[in-house]
């Protein structure tokens, strides 16, 4: 939605995701301005994100398969970076 | 990791059919997540029991690594890990919570 003005976590999420999963559709979306004051919120304004993702590494893998797949991405942003983050994975086709 | 929160993870998740680990309680949860995980339990009517990882910090650390899922809540039926809130909303959504808990809880009834 506010693609011209994706932060840099935003944008790192992104290479992270593209590299490890090579997806068809892939939608970072910030949700931290409706979480602003909130538990979480750090003030950076990247704190809170959705992901949308369509990648053919999903196929024929479970829900709980294809969220690590993504947290494992993600890596150290999850711990360190990211306090909060809503995954929709599919593959091709679903 | 401490082996102590580790057993007392394990006891909880094998006594209990349906078992949320979630920040805060039903009536006030304190993250929107667990905020939506109780929702969808209490929307299908299920019997289930919470434990409130800010009280306790081995148990806060130690669930992620028990089920080696970086997130919270952590929603377990039977003793298996199910996933977080976004499983748990496309589960439901899918009729498929409704149908893990029909019918191992009338497995379980009696």
């Amino acid at each position: 939605m506010h693609s011209e003005t994706k932060g840099p976590v935003a944008t790192e999420i992104e290479a992270r995701l593209t590299a490890a999963l090579s997806p068809a559709r892939l939608a970072v979306i910030n949700d931290s301005a409706k979480h602003r004051g909130h538990t979480g919120d750090d003030g950076s304004g990247e704190s809170h994100f959705t992901v949308e993702i369509e990648s053919a590494a999903f196929a024929g893998q479970n829900r709980v398969q294809r969220q690590r797949m993504v947290n494992q991405a993600l890596g150290d942003m999850m711990r360190d970076t990211v306090h909060a983050m809503a995954i929709k994975a599919r593959a091709p086709g679903e | 990791m401490s082996d102590d929160a580790q057993a007392r993870i394990d006891e909880l998740v094998k006594a209990n059919h349906v078992l949320l680990f979630m920040k805060g309680t039903p009536l006030f949860p304190q993250c929107g997540f667990s905020s939506r995980a109780i929702s969808i339990l209490d929307h299908l009517g299920a019997d289930y029991e919470t434990v409130d990882v800010l009280q306790d910090q081995g148990i806060r650390q130690g669930i992620k690594e028990y089920s080696d899922w970086p997130t919270i809540p952590q929603l377990y039926v039977n003793g298996e890990f199910v996933g977080g809130s976004d499983i748990m909303m496309e589960m439901y959504e899918a009729g498929e919570l409704h149908t893990l808990f029909a019918g191992k809880g009338a497995a379980q009834a009696g």
